[in-house]
């Protein structure tokens, strides 16, 4: 009977049986209300509530535990959390001691007059995640398996400098210095210590089950991570120091800086470190309720820097005719939002060992072509200046991709072009641009962020020294291929010096022979906003090292 | 059977050889590689890069490097990722469920919709419905993936704050219940395109079937339309469907790149997005060769499950 009401009706597939109706509002009903079903509060109420956790989210993804292989800077975000170092430094530059009882200094005679000798006394009070105590045993491991010819060591500088490392007691440990080497104390101070009797058990270090499940002695413990997602953080109850008010940290990984933002707003997150929040964001996320957004500065300086080897940039009037014809003013406003601070130099104003009496720069062309003219820089085909058979024509390169760069680019172009210059840009891949192409110093000019300094320490050998160009068979990152005898007799001086006040003198002439030089071009030094929800007290920037969450035991919620 | 299965299979490794050496030479051979992501770290220079990379075993031959790690395949040992030193299967593993969850979800979810949507404008042409649902396919054709992720967690996260911004779960609440609500949008945004495309595919296969002599047959007989449909009609119009759903599978376990990063879902696709920016070779090698090896193994698969759904094909 039922079959031929059907086919009469001529379309069954719709028709259904008052069954089904039933069904299906059921099943609608219930769908709408899953939503509804959960608390009234909205979800971006739902995780902030959790007083016991905080979620930091990050746009890379930290992947690197050993913190003495190689890595990049956001591993340190879990490394600061997970490991100690004999000393720390806070962000107005001083040491602050953590494993060490005090830090080492020529006055209480932790590091002898001469530098060579290092006596370091450390605390008793101090056990490892897994319950064992950490001895001056762990620190003489440390040591060495940084310069260990069969580990993956990330940075050996300043270690392979370390002899007759000598453990005097459980608490106590000597070694010497084969030079003076001022930067050490900095180098240290970012230097984490890790487990003998974990790692020397492991059969080979390299891929030992300990780089995926870290054991430390810092505030936080390693509890789990979920490759791709997260990695969460336990408190550790049993930290010599000032212990953890947040039991649980998340650091969540974000890969795409708007869904970054976007949870940030949502409460999805509570935290945003690396990369934080762009600058066009900025003015949106100052206005959000509950949330504070700071800027904070950091010790990269982005700079054009130029190939000294090109017989373009050999004229030192070449190079001061184009600092003069950059507009740095409208770049930093217009571009950065003025959220970038203007330098004359690569060391960061926060610095003890800024120069501040450096000239400042001013957007001149006029004054440019003068000098060009003067230089005997001569308009030549295309309007473009030439001199001796050499056109002032090259290439800029920089990571292909980062759109506010490439602005930059383009106006740096054309304010050059007024002048005669010619710039062609050319960017790349970062995995090409930071590869033999910068390494090797392949490339004319390059726009770039660099942090120049080794922590706070004010030495820039591997930057401007000239043994330190690898192009020429050097060893360092001198890709500017900058050489001057003056520069490198001041910064051997200063890296061998121990005294503060001593070093600055040093270092503000070396700051002024390359403001005049203008191996690079200073652009400005960077400034990174960053934002987190106001509930969160304890959340501050440190300038002398690369990512933000380095006290998250200090943090809490109110 | 048997001997076309092994054939088949033959064919197959004879494939997966030759794409595993052309990725290979092509991947190695691309500038930049793994140390470029510590070029600009503090003292690095390139003394120290040198060092890494051979530590790595990467200055060796490229042929070298290639043999070691194709033998090594066969023992299980498909290399160790260079970015946290876990071999390549874990990773793979790991990601691989998130992806099956969102991928497997929104393609039934479009299978069951779209068959439907698609012989129903087939059964009633050019009628109101099949006008609708023919613009409404172009429309989610055109619309891309990333955008419509935006704006669905515009809406709904932000302004009306019915479903989360995105991640897979609330980490320390990871129920059933919230494990639904976080696969609500990006269901949603993935499914509307295969909807579309399943409709289109079922709708012209309808076509096919019903005007055929054996339908308008069996409605002479007096069957009801009904079963006509169901058992006539649809069941013929899927057979080409199946080679469809064979070929799905690899994009099925491949992961959609933009909707996962739009979504912060932490699988195959943004595994291989990430691996590719930092030229962590053993990982991307691997999914490559998974990839390779799902392509074979669907086409096979589909190829026979035809010959035994459809009696006309005879396989071998």
């Amino acid at each position: 009977m039922s079959q031929r009401d059907d086919s009469e009706k001529g379309n069954s597939l719709l028709n259904l049986t008052r069954r089904q109706a039933l069904a299906m509002a059921i099943i609608g009903a219930a769908g709408v209300m899953l939503p509804l079903g959960r608390s009234s509060q909205s979800f971006a109420a739902m995780k902030s509530t959790a007083s016991g956790q905080v979620i930091i989210g990050l746009s890379q993804e930290p992947t690197v535990f050993n913190p003495h292989m190689p890595h990049i800077e956001v591993d340190e975000g879990i490394h600061w959390n997970v490991f100690d170092p004999l000393f720390g430094i806070s962000p107005s530059g001083e040491f602050t001691p953590a494993l060490a009882v005090e830090v080492p200094t020529v006055a209480n005679g932790g590091i002898s007059a001469d530098g060579l000798q290092w006596k370091v006394k450390l605390r008793d009070d101090v056990k490892w995640h897994d319950g064992k105590p950490f001895t001056a045993e762990d620190v003489k491991y440390t040591l060495e398996l940084i310069v260990s010819p069969n580990f993956r060591s990330g940075r050996r500088a300043g270690h392979d400098l370390v002899r007759d490392i000598t453990v005097v007691s459980p608490t106590e440990i000597h070694w010497r210095m084969e030079k003076s080497y001022a930067p050490y104390a900095s180098i240290l101070s970012w230097t984490f210590m890790v487990p003998k009797h974990v790692l020397s058990a492991a059969a080979d270090v390299n891929s030992a089950p300990f780089n995926n499940a870290p054991i430390g002695t810092g505030p936080f413990k390693w509890a789990n991570r979920v490759a791709g997602d997260h990695i969460q953080l336990k408190a550790n109850p049993d930290y010599y120091g000032t212990a953890a008010q947040i039991d649980s940290v998340i650091f969540k990984y974000i890969p795409d800086l708007t869904v970054l933002y976007t949870q940030f707003k949502t409460g999805d997150i509570d935290v945003t470190a690396m990369q934080g929040i762009t600058p066009d964001h900025y003015e949106e996320a100052k206005g959000l309720a509950d949330r504070k957004v700071v800027i904070l500065p950091v010790a990269t300086v982005e700079s054009v820097a130029l190939n000294m080897d090109r017989p373009q940039f050999k004229d030192p009037a070449v190079r001061k005719a184009l600092y003069l014809a950059i507009d740095k003013k409208t770049i930093i406003d217009e571009l950065y939002y003025g959220l970038v601070l203007p330098t004359e130099t690569y060391m960061p104003q926060q610095s003890a060992y800024y120069n501040p009496d450096l000239h400042k720069q001013s957007f001149n062309i006029d004054e440019a072509n003068k000098i060009l003219d003067e230089a005997g820089w001569k308009p030549g085909a295309g309007g473009i200046r030439e001199k001796a058979g050499v056109r002032l024509s090259f290439t800029n390169s920089t990571t292909a991709g980062n759109q506010i760069r490439e602005q930059a680019q383009q106006f740096m172009q054309q304010t050059w072009l007024a002048i005669g210059v010619e710039m062609k840009i050319s960017n790349l891949p970062p995995a090409v641009m930071w590869g033999e192409y910068w390494m090797q110093s392949k490339f004319d000019s390059v726009v770039v962020g660099i942090n120049f300094l080794t922590g706070a320490d004010p030495d820039t050998r591997d930057y401007f020294g000239s043994s330190s160009i690898s192009a020429k068979g050097g060893a360092g990152q001198n890709t500017t291929q900058y050489s001057n005898a003056k520069v490198d007799a001041l910064l051997a001086q200063g890296a061998s010096l121990q005294d503060v006040a001593q070093r600055k003198a040093v270092y503000v002439q070396v700051q002024q022979i390359i403001r005049d030089e203008l191996p690079i071009l200073p652009l400005f030094q960077y400034a990174y906003v960053r934002g987190y929800k106001s509930k969160l007290k304890g959340f501050a920037g440190n300038i002398n090292l690369r990512i933000e969450p380095w006290n998250v035991n200090t943090w809490s919620w109110t | 059977m048997p001997q076309y299965i092994l054939n088949r299979l033959g064919q197959s490794a004879i494939v997966l050889v030759l794409v595993s050496l052309i990725g290979f030479i092509v991947l190695n051979l691309a500038p930049g590689g793994p140390m470029s992501q510590f070029a600009l770290n503090p003292g690095m220079s390139q003394a120290e890069l040198d060092r890494i990379a051979e530590q790595m075993g990467l200055n060796r031959p490229l042929m070298v490097q290639y043999f070691e790690w194709f033998t090594r395949l066969f023992i299980g040992d498909w290399g160790h990722s260079f970015r946290d030193g876990r071999p390549v299967l874990s990773v793979i593993a790991g990601h691989l469920p998130a992806t099956l969850l969102l991928m497997g979800t929104a393609t039934v979810l479009s299978v069951i919709v779209g068959t439907w949507v698609g012989v129903l404008g087939a059964v009633r042409r050019y009628s109101v419905f099949d006008t609708l649902a023919t613009v409404g396919a172009m429309v989610a054709l055109s619309i891309p993936t990333f955008w419509f992720g935006l704006v669905a967690i515009f809406l709904f996260s932000l302004h009306l704050g019915w479903l989360p911004a995105g991640n897979m779960y609330t980490i320390g609440d990871e129920s059933l219940g919230d494990y639904a609500i976080h696969l609500i949008l990006p269901v949603a945004v993935l499914a509307l395109v295969n909807v579309a495309i399943w409709s289109r595919y079922m709708r012209s296969a309808t076509l096919d079937v019903i005007d055929q002599d054996f339908v308008r047959t069996a409605r002479a007989k007096g069957l009801p339309y009904r079963r006509v449909l169901t058992h006539h009609v649809i069941r013929n119009a899927l057979l080409p469907m199946i080679t469809l759903a064979g070929l799905q599978i690899p994009t099925i376990l491949g992961g959609a790149l933009v909707t996962e990063t739009v979504f912060t879902w932490p699988g195959m696709g943004r595994l291989f997005l990430d691996s590719l920016g930092y030229s962590d070779y053993p990982v991307i090698m691997g999914i490559l060769m998974f990839s390779a090896i799902l392509v074979l193994l669907g086409n096979l698969l589909a190829d026979l499950l035809v010959g035994v759904a459809d009696p006309r094909v005879r396989l071998g």
